[in-house]
């Protein structure tokens, strides 16, 4: 069977075809049309197509008959400064793009868990956003338009490059967080911001309750801040709960911010982190420190309730949560049913749960996704039969137990 | 105009009863048009529940007898999106007119369909909250249009629109199946199909009951209004604005057309009529923030040629200086019996040319064209006043915004920005979509709506829409 698929995918794609090291096909289109090439033969064949990107989040682990890789779509096909648009295909790392976007004065307001070398195929297939939605909002608002191979090889173009735009359906809103269920992301038309002059954290330490409260006076006093995030200890190796603020502006609106974060905490005290990116990357990688990562749509108000009962249903994890938009991430170690159960537990209170990364055994017995409300499952159905007909993408996005 | 099927009409009646199902040609009549005056078609019938039961049950009588329908808000849409054939059954959702509850801890609000769009922001308003998307007509427009056409305004610059405030919806589906979509905190329990819903243009069913974020009156709004000898100048600072990684809340601009018909009205708001071009600029946030964004803006603005910058920090203040750009629609429709408010989207770097274009294309077509428009996110809305009744003028008119829009997508554009595709813009879908993704819209479309009964013809081609098919139905 592989010597054939190899053989079938070779003479139609040639050196974009390999064998890993797990035997099994492999493919690494440099080109949507390739990567569209590929996904038509698989559907012909009904062969299950497993889709990776760097592999720094997702395991590369579950069941199919050929791998499909975004990494050779690794183009930045252009970037207009002026108009704070990039048009970047898959493949590309967020640290790649960074790169290239500061010179222009700008940049891509995400900071997604996970290596800096993360795909922004895996960032915008997971939806996994850092604590810059604080201000900037969820990855969904950054993108204005996908390219999108379904599972049967057609080629979708959804949005535009302006940023705003309603003509059509949004197909691009069910690609972002769907988990390549709906489609493999090839390219994407981003939004940029203007790189600001200045940037600024501000770290307090102590009780959870009393830092919750805190970040809860920072957010009714209006700060002009672009992430406001708790972090559990083990996240940053503290030995207890932080505050994390995170100004950036012009020099003089930073420095006088900083100082109303003062004033409007006393006492409280903050150590200051100049630059602020190097703890914000650190935050971010913590949520590799463990073999499985949820997030919970959980308001800030019961940030701190969530954070003790999950701490007491799955155990210590690394955990950030947003104390102006909402949500909680967690990274740990646990098992199927244990996640199974807070998922139900957490249902009843209006929480929905993701999992965002699990090795395939996991994620396949609890999906992404469960506890769906009512209607959802079926339309889901009926939408993923859309992109992908004959159901050879392999992504658990209800799994078999997931509730 | 034929009669309705009585034994409709009787099933229709025994649900909301006889008084809210409108048969009379008269009363069909008012629902021949919404804010798009170049299109009209009376329905078969309007019904109008009172009730989210209501809904469901005309819904699904309707699935039942495979009578097509259209969901209406206020009627102030400006694509011909919320208007019914004779074949069809209208259904205004004006009565659920209910804030069901307002959340001011979690900043949320949970709304029925029906809710004029002003009215949130009111009862938010004791609670220090408000409800960021504000379309022109947010005093009659319904929060359930706006979910349908993802409405934007002035403010969306900074907020964004409908779709980033929209959490949750319940809704029924043209099947007459229900759904939950989202969840109140803004995570989902499944795949984003509140994004997918929001924007849909009625097509996918219909919102029972919407939750929405709310944000915090900002404690400063500060108003710059300025004005320029040259549209190109006033054009290339917008870009130097948010280059400039200030973020105003609203970046509005007008051209002398536009000036000089505010100012000959009742609206005048002391605009001065000889300038090229008159730029509106809204700041908010902190008190210090305001303060220091608009040292950044003013010199940026004197130093672009503005010749007077006028700024003003109270609300009433404030409200004198956007009162020539929130009455300019209404000072511009006294010109003439009609107008066209034309809607699409440029990248803000191509504002300038886009304008100059717009300004031949009018002398080309022996059209006064004027312009009010989002300059922020690039948003045009050329306006084009007119006479229905001449059609050799409502021929060069549909001719001008014809080509408008062909430029607008040669520039790399859209063809609507926040007024939505309905019937107005359906024939233009296949300017900026390849046929495998309009057939895909469709086929979305199928998995809310198999018997494609809800809005039908609107946004897509039908004929897009019959050549592929999933084998899932």
């Amino acid at each position: 069977m592989t010597s054939a698929i190899l053989s079938r995918l070779k003479s139609t794609l040639g050196q974009a075809v390999s064998q890993g090291a797990d035997g099994r096909p492999q493919v690494a289109p440099d080109s949507p049309d390739g990567l569209a090439a590929a996904l038509g033969i698989a559907s012909e064949e009904n062969w299950r197509v497993r889709i990776g990107g760097g592999r720094t989040w997702m395991p590369d682990d579950a069941p199919a008959d050929v791998a499909v890789s975004t990494v050779a779509l690794n183009r930045i096909v252009s970037i207009a400064p002026s108009d704070l648009v990039a048009t970047v295909q898959a493949g590309v790392t967020i640290r790649g793009l960074a790169d290239r976007l500061a010179p222009h004065g700008t940049w891509l307001a995400i900071d997604a868990p996970g290596s800096p070398d993360r795909t922004l195929g895996s960032i915008l297939a997971t939806g996994t956003a850092g604590g810059v939605r604080h201000r900037f909002g969820p990855i969904r608002d950054q993108v204005l338009g996908t390219t999108v191979v379904t599972g049967d090889g057609r080629v979708i173009r959804a949005g535009g490059i302006v940023v705003k735009n309603v003509a059509g359906f949004d197909l691009s809103k069910i690609q972002v967080g769907g988990f390549g269920a709906f489609g493999i992301i090839v390219e994407t038309n981003l939004r940029l911001r203007a790189l600001p002059q200045a940037r600024h954290a501000l770290v307090a330490t102590g009780d959870l309750d009393r830092l919750a409260n805190t970040a809860r006076d920072l957010v009714d006093a209006a700060i002009d801040a672009i992430a406001i995030e708790l972090v559990s200890p083990a996240a940053t190796g503290s030995a207890a709960w932080r505050l994390v603020v995170d100004i950036a502006g012009t020099a003089e609106g930073v420095v006088a911010e900083a100082a109303r974060v003062g004033r409007v905490s006393a006492p409280l005290s903050w150590d200051p982190v100049p630059g602020a990116g190097a703890l914000r990357s650190a935050i971010a990688e913590t949520a590799l420190d463990g073999p499985v990562t949820i997030r919970a749509g959980v308001f800030p108000s019961s940030v701190p309730d969530l954070a003790d009962l999950i701490t007491e249903r799955l155990g210590a994890g690394r955990m950030a949560a947003s104390m102006g938009r909402g949500g909680l991430r967690w990274t740990g170690s646990t098992r199927p049913d244990k996640l199974i159960a807070l998922r139900h537990l957490l249902a009843a209170r209006e929480i929905p749960v993701a999992v965002e990364r699990a090795p395939w055994p996991f994620r396949a017995e609890t999906g992404h996704f469960g506890e769906f409300r009512e209607g959802v499952r079926p339309l889901s159905s009926r939408v993923r039969a859309v992109f992908d007909p004959r159901g050879i993408l392999v992504s658990p996005i209800d799994g078999a137990n997931g509730g | 105009m034929e009669p309705p099927d009585q034994a409709l009409v009787e099933a229709l009646a025994a649900i909301v009863g006889p008084k809210w199902v409108k048969v009379k040609t008269a009363e069909r009549r008012a629902y021949e048009a919404d804010g798009l005056p170049t299109h009209a078609s009376v329905p078969m019938l309007a019904v109008l529940p009172g009730t989210k039961a209501e809904v469901i049950a005309i819904v699904r009588l309707l699935a039942a007898r495979k009578v097509p329908w259209v969901a209406r808000g206020a009627g102030t849409g400006l694509s011909g999106g919320a208007l019914a054939d004779p074949t069809s059954v209208l259904i205004p959702l004006t009565r659920l007119n209910r804030i069901l509850a307002i959340d001011p801890l979690n900043r949320r609000a949970v709304i029925q369909p029906g809710v004029v769009n002003a009215k949130l922001s009111e009862a938010a308003a004791p609670h220090g909250l408000l409800y960021a998307p504000d379309p022109s007509s947010q005093s009659a427009c319904t929060i359930g249009g706006n979910v349908a056409e993802n409405a934007g305004g002035p403010h969306c610059l900074k907020y964004g629109a409908t779709t980033g405030h929209v959490v949750a919806l319940d809704v029924v589906l043209a099947n007459g199946e229900l759904a939950t979509l989202g969840s109140p905190q803004g995570e989902s329990w499944g795949p984003d199909l509140v994004g997918l819903f929001v924007g849909s243009e009625g097509m996918f069913g219909i919102a029972l009951e919407i939750t929405v974020r709310l944000e915090a009156i900002p404690a400063a709004i500060r108003t710059l209004l300025s004005d320029f000898t040259s549209v190109r100048a006033a054009t290339e600072v917008v870009g130097a604005i948010i280059g400039s990684g200030v973020v105003p809340a609203a970046l509005e601009m007008l051209d002398q057309a536009c000036v000089k018909a505010v100012e000959a009205s009742i609206y005048a708001a002391g605009y001065p009529t000889d300038a090229a071009a008159v730029l509106l600029v809204e700041l908010d946030g902190t008190i210090a923030g305001v303060a220091a964004d608009s040292e950044v803006v003013e010199a940026l603005l004197h130093q672009f040629g503005a010749r007077t910058v006028r700024s003003a920090d109270t609300p009433e203040t404030r409200a004198k200086l956007w009162q020539g750009r929130k009455k300019a629609f209404g000072a511009m429709g006294r010109i003439a019996p009609d107008l066209v408010v034309q809607d699409a989207v440029v990248p803000r770097t191509a504002l300038p040319d886009l304008l100059d274009t717009i300004t031949a294309l009018g002398r080309q077509y022996g059209l006064t064209i004027a312009n009010v428009f989002h300059a922020g996110d690039g948003n045009l809305h050329p306006n084009i006043c007119y006479d229905h009744r001449n059609p050799e003028l409502r021929a060069r008119v549909e001719a001008a915004s014809e080509a408008i829009m062909k430029a607008c997508i040669a520039a790399g554009g859209s063809i609507t920005g926040e007024h939505g595709v309905g019937a107005d813009k359906v024939d233009y879908m296949p300017l900026i979509f390849d046929p495998t993704t309009l057939a895909t819209m469709c086929a979305v479309r199928r998995a809310f709506d198999p018997a494609e009964s809800a809005n039908p013809g609107k946004v897509v081609p039908i004929h897009y829409c019959r050549e592929w098919r999933p084998g899932i139905h």
